[in-house]
Formats: C-alpha cells, sequence, structure tokens
C-alpha cells in the first residue's frame, strides 16, 4: 500500500514541472500552427483571415525553400563532417602525453564559450575579410589575390566558422571515449601484430562508436537551426546562396513582414527536422544500445 | 622452439631502477613461473620480454636470435593478459581469429585455424557471442585461444587467473597445466600465488624487487630455498622463522622450520594453542612457545586440540633450515 501511495504522490509532486513543460512546448506549437494557417501580415494588422494551406503552398513552391533545404543539409552534414573527422584527430593528439596537457585541454574547449554573433563576427572582420583579414595578408604576403570567402564561397565560409565553434566539443566527448580505452587491449593488439591503423581501425574506431554518435545527435539537434552565424555574415546571401531554412522563417516573417508565411516555414522545418531525426535514429541509433 | 635468454637486462623507469642486471635461460618447452609478491617486477620482466617495453640495457634473445629491438609482433610470442583484453565488439569467432587476420592468412585457413583453437578449449557453441555475454572462464579461454592461432614461440601469461573465483581458478591451472601438455611450447606464467607456481611450474623464478632469489624446480625451491626470503614464500602456511638464543644453539642466526614438520608431542618446545584452524584435514596451530616464540604448527587430520591448550612440540633435525646473518641459506 505505502509504495502506491508515494507513487501517487510522486505523480502528484512532479506534476507541475510536467505540465509547465508541457505548456511551454505545446503553446508556441499550436500558435505557430494557428498562424500558419492565418493571412496575417503585420503591415496590415487586425485583418488576419483563415487561408487554409495557402501559406505552406507559397512557402514551399517559393524558388528560396529548395535553395534553403539544401543549404541546411550541405550545412549540418559539412559541420558534422569536420568537427567528427577533425575531433577524432585532436583527440588522438591530446590524449598523447605531453606536458601542460591541463591547460591544453581548457584551451581547446575555448571556441565553444564564444558566442555565435561573436565568433562570427571575429571570423568576418578579421579573418575573412578580403581587405583586413588575417586571410588576405596571408594571400598578400604569399603575392596571391586575396579570396573573398564570404562572397565567393559563403556557404562553405559559413560552415567553417560554424565548425570551429564546435569542433571542441566533439573533440571533449571523443577524448573522454578515448580515454577509456583499455591500455591491455591495445597492447594486446600490437602483440597480435597489427599495425597502428589496424589497432585504430579495429580497435579505436568501435570503442569510439557511440561517442560519435551522441556527438552527431546532439550536434545535429544544434546545427539545424544554425542562425546567428548566417545573421551576422551573410544575410544569407548572395543571392540564396546561405540561406538556410531558420533563416528563411526569418526573412519570410520578419522582413517581409508574413507572419502566416513565416509560420508556415516554421512548421515545415519542424517536419524537416523530425525526418532528419527518423533517419539518423534508424541508422545509428543502435549504437546507443549497450 | 622457443628458447628465450635474457643476459644482463635491465629496467629504469625515470630514476627507478625496476630491474637491476638480471640473466635468466629459458629452455625449449619449459613452463617457467615468475612468482614474487605485488610490485617485485614480474610484470615488468614479463613485459620486457612481450617487447611491450623497452629495455634499458642488455640484451634479449628468443630462438637464438637478437631480439632486443624488435617489435612485439616480431618476437612471436602470445600474451594472456590479467583482464583477458577480448576486444569488445568483436564476436568471439573474430576474436580469436584477429591476429590470423592481421598476418593476412587466407580464409579458409582463418576458419580452420579458429575451429581447431575452438575445439581445443570447449568454444564451438560459443563462437558467435560477444565477450561480454560469456563467463569469466570462458573470456579466459577466448583469451587463450586467440594465443594458440598464432602458434607462438611461448605463450606469455600475465597473472591470467587472479580475476576467477577460487573454484573455476583450480579447474583452468589444470587446463593450462593440461595444455601445455599437449602444445609442449614453452610457457612464461606470472603470478604472485606461490600454489599457482608449485603446481603447474617445470621451473620457478623467484623474484624480489627486480632481483631473481633463486631459480629452481619447485621441489628444489622447498626443499633448499637459498635464502630467507625464498624460504617464506613458498610453502603454505608460511615457515617459522626462529631468531635469538635458541637459533645460536643451532649455530645460525635464523632457524627456519616448516608448519608441516613441527610433530606434535615429545619434544622440547612447551607452549600454548593462541589459534587452532579446524580444515577437517589439517589443522592449523598457533602455538606460543616461551623463549622461542609464535609458531605456526600444521598437523594432519584432527587430534581434537583447541585453544589454551599446553603442548609439547618436537622439530626433527633433519628437517631444520638454518640461515646465516646475511639470510643465505647455511
Amino acid at each position: 500500500m505505502a509504495t502506491e501511495h508515494s507513487r501517487t504522490a510522486a505523480r502528484l509532486m512532479v506534476s507541475p514541472a510536467v505540465i509547465l513543460l508541457f505548456l511551454w512546448m505545446i503553446v508556441p506549437l499550436g500558435m505557430t500552427i494557428y498562424f500558419s494557417f492565418l493571412r496575417y501580415n503585420l503591415l496590415m494588422p487586425g485583418m488576419e483571415s483563415w487561408t487554409g494551406f495557402d501559406n505552406y503552398y507559397y512557402f514551399l513552391v517559393q524558388p528560396a525553400f529548395g535553395a534553403a533545404l539544401l543549404n541546411t543539409l550541405l550545412l549540418v552534414g559539412g559541420v558534422l563532417l569536420i568537427t567528427v573527422v577533425g575531433g577524432i584527430l585532436l583527440a588522438l593528439l591530446l590524449d598523447q602525453p605531453f606536458k601542460g596537457q591541463g591547460i591544453v585541454r581548457v584551451m581547446v574547449i575555448a571556441p565553444f564559450f564564444v558566442m555565435p554573433t561573436v565568433s562570427a563576427l571575429v571570423w568576418k572582420n578579421m579573418f575573412m575579410n578580403p581587405v583586413n583579414g588575417m586571410f588576405a595578408h596571408l594571400a598578400k604576403t604569399l603575392g596571391l589575390q586575396p579570396f573573398d570567402f564570404l562572397s565567393q564561397a559563403p556557404l562553405a565560409s559559413i560552415i567553417l566558422i560554424v565548425a570551429w565553434s564546435w569542433l571542441p566539443f566533439a573533440t571533449l566527448i571523443l577524448l573522454t571515449a578515448l580515454q577509456s580505452l583499455d591500455r591491455e587491449q591495445m597492447e594486446a593488439a600490437e602483440m597480435d601484430g597489427a599495425s597502428w591503423m589496424n589497432r585504430f581501425i579495429y580497435l579505436t574506431l568501435p570503442h569510439l562508436t557511440r561517442s560519435i554518435t551522441v556527438v552527431v545527435l546532439i550536434q545535429t539537434i544544434f546545427l539545424l537551426s544554425v542562425f546567428a552565424e548566417i545573421l551576422v555574415t551573410t544575410n544569407g546571401g548572395p543571392g540564396t546562396a546561405s540561406t538556410n531554412l531558420p533563416y528563411l522563417v526569418y526573412q519570410q516573417s520578419l522582413l517581409n513582414y508574413d507572419v502566416g508565411g513565416g509560420s508556415a516555414g516554421g512548421i515545415v522545418a519542424v517536419i524537416l527536422a523530425n525526418i532528419v531525426a527518423f533517419f539518423l535514429m534508424r541508422m545509428i541509433g543502435k549504437n546507443l544500445e549497450s | 622452439m622457443g628458447n628465450i635468454t635474457l643476459s644482463a637486462v635491465t629496467k629504469t623507469f625515470g630514476d627507478v631502477n625496476v630491474i637491476p642486471p638480471l640473466d635468466l635461460e629459458i629452455n625449449d618447452g619449459e613452463f617457467v613461473v615468475f612468482v614474487g609478491p605485488s610490485g617485485c617486477g614480474k610484470s615488468t620482466l614479463l613485459r620486457l620480454i612481450a617487447g611491450l617495453e623497452d629495455i634499458s640495457s642488455g640484451k634479449i634473445t628468443i630462438d637464438g636470435r637478437d631480439a632486443t629491438d624488435a617489435a612485439p609482433a616480431e618476437r612471436r610470442l602470445a600474451m594472456v593478459f590479467q583482464s583477458y583484453a577480448l576486444y569488445p565488439h568483436m564476436s568471439v569467432r573474430k576474436n580469436i581469429a584477429f591476429p590470423l587476420k592481421m598476418a593476412k592468412l587466407p580464409q579458409a585457413e582463418q576458419d580452420r585455424k579458429v575451429e581447431n583453437a575452438a575445439r581445443i578449449l570447449n568454444l564451438t557453441n560459443y563462437l558467435d557471442r560477444r565477450p561480454g555475454q560469456l563467463s569469466g572462464g570462458q573470456r579466459q579461454r577466448v583469451a587463450i585461444g586467440r594465443a594458440i592461432v598464432r602458434e607462438p614461440a611461448a605463450f606469455l601469461f600475465d597473472e591470467p587467473l587472479s580475476n576467477l573465483d577460487a573454484s573455476l581458478r583450480v579447474t583452468m591451472r589444470q587446463e593450462i597445466s593440461e595444455l601445455h601438455q599437449s602444445l609442449k611450447t614453452t610457457m612464461i606464467y606470472v603470478t604472485h600465488d606461490q600454489v599457482e607456481a608449485m603446481t603447474m611450474a617445470d621451473k620457478i623464478v623467484v623474484l624480489n624487487a627486480g632481483n631473481i632469489e633463486q631459480v629452481g624446480s619447485p621441489l628444489e625451491l622447498y626443499h633448499r630455498p637459498r635464502n630467507l626470503f625464498v624460504a617464506g614464500f613458498i610453502g603454505s602456511p608460511k615457515m617459522n622463522f626462529i631468531t635469538g638464543a635458541e637459533a645460536a644453539k643451532h649455530g645460525c642466526t635464523t632457524l627456519g622450520i616448516r608448519p608441516e614438520h613441527i610433530e606434535v608431542g615429545g619434544g622440547d618446545w612447551e607452549g600454548v594453542i593462541g589459534l587452532a584452524e579446524h580444515l577437517g584435514s589439517d589443522t592449523f596451530l598457533k602455538v606460543e612457545v616461551a623463549g622461542v616464540g609464535n609458531l605456526t604448527v600444521r598437523v594432519p587430520g584432527e587430534r581434537g586440540l583447541h585453544h589454551g591448550q599446553t603442548i609439547r612440540l618436537h622439530a626433527p633435525a633433519d628437517k631444520l633450515y638454518r640461515f646465516g646473518p646475511d639470510g643465505l641459506a647455511l
């Protein structure tokens, strides 16, 4: 009886938090869904009217949508590739014993503490600027034509900036995983005649799969909604070359004053995120089971 | 073939000298056990032979070839680790086949060797399981299987039984001995358990602080320990050491007598039983003898002796071990 009572009591006790969290999620979602079916323009307040699926139709058929969708996937994929590969390499490097290990590890995590707008501005003005940037100076020293990163390769530049701030996260998670790799297993493989490369492929990588999965899943969630870096660097341009879905939603609702269309885009983004999550879980989710 | 010769091998970690110059000859087909208390350098010595640690100076010869600078894989030695060091994400089959795969053997050859090793070790039904799904003893056998398939010049065992429970340890001890009988390959076995050393070894190497205290067959060590350390280490319960006037009477600094050699009844030592441990087959007595000290006595069977009783003990003269002031046997 006692356990049953305490179970009921426990449910009662946690219910305020659960209800609050549920409301926190459902109210904005419900409002977004509601707005997405309205003709709702900020320039004409009070004139909202029901339009059915028109907002969705116009959001999906606009040429920018296809580009934004592709850019979103390229951005997520590109950053994941750089951070996972780079993270593994950096983690392998930091796992070697050397002097000042502690300090170096703290410094490696530093980029993660820099907020996205700041890091993007630093990259834009101090590194990638074709006149005053470090890269331009470097190119000029070597006698080359400075490269205008943000207008010539806008999406690649943004991928680079975002990857820079997420690399420490991947490195740190992979480093902790590397440190838990059994030393005797490595020695056994060494005695079994496995070269360094084979030890990496057959022991280290399988050992890291779970952490790589965690890195990929967590980063995907955040990378689908990259916004600040785009806003302060390229503004989605030139054209739609660096517009991703969140940026397109922002453009629609705040630059075009079309709240209805923006809300429809938001719902599309939510659906897209769910599709990506579904495929991710099918592909790598099994790595999380023991 | 599996001759291993160490000549003047040393190992230092930083300023710490773990192995002072050490010479050792291991003959083909021998079962050699390195035994000693924890931290005596026995595992380090094994790792030096395996090539997992570089020696600081000296020379290692395997089968007549200088292997001092050879990589671990080139030495044709197989090692069984204390933690088994199985590859957790591979099936038992893949674990055993791993060294063969690394040697790029044809698949058919690999399968044949793995099946063969699995048959010898009774693992045939477990080949498709992961190490995590096996019991401790089975994991141990997989680790041995991984060593067998390489057909090495010698097997190295690093305290392989210390993670098993007592009854399994006895079984595995016998299995490893039988394996040695059938393979007739050189085996080097590291343990801190002198019972394992006594029961399995052809040759025991007793190590203390990196020094070889004595090398010999188990019974040689039991009957003719070279010094106090070996005398105290080999045999269970420990040999009794008597110093002072009683030792001087026999013309030595320390007098040693094994618990099983002391006879109860008659004799010139009189003492009070402080503790009696009844095992059924034996009784271990702790006896406080005035002028001699605390003695452990092993009495076969059950003699109805108990705490507080006064008994007389006799130490046969031919069973006494005498040690000089430097600890060496006289």
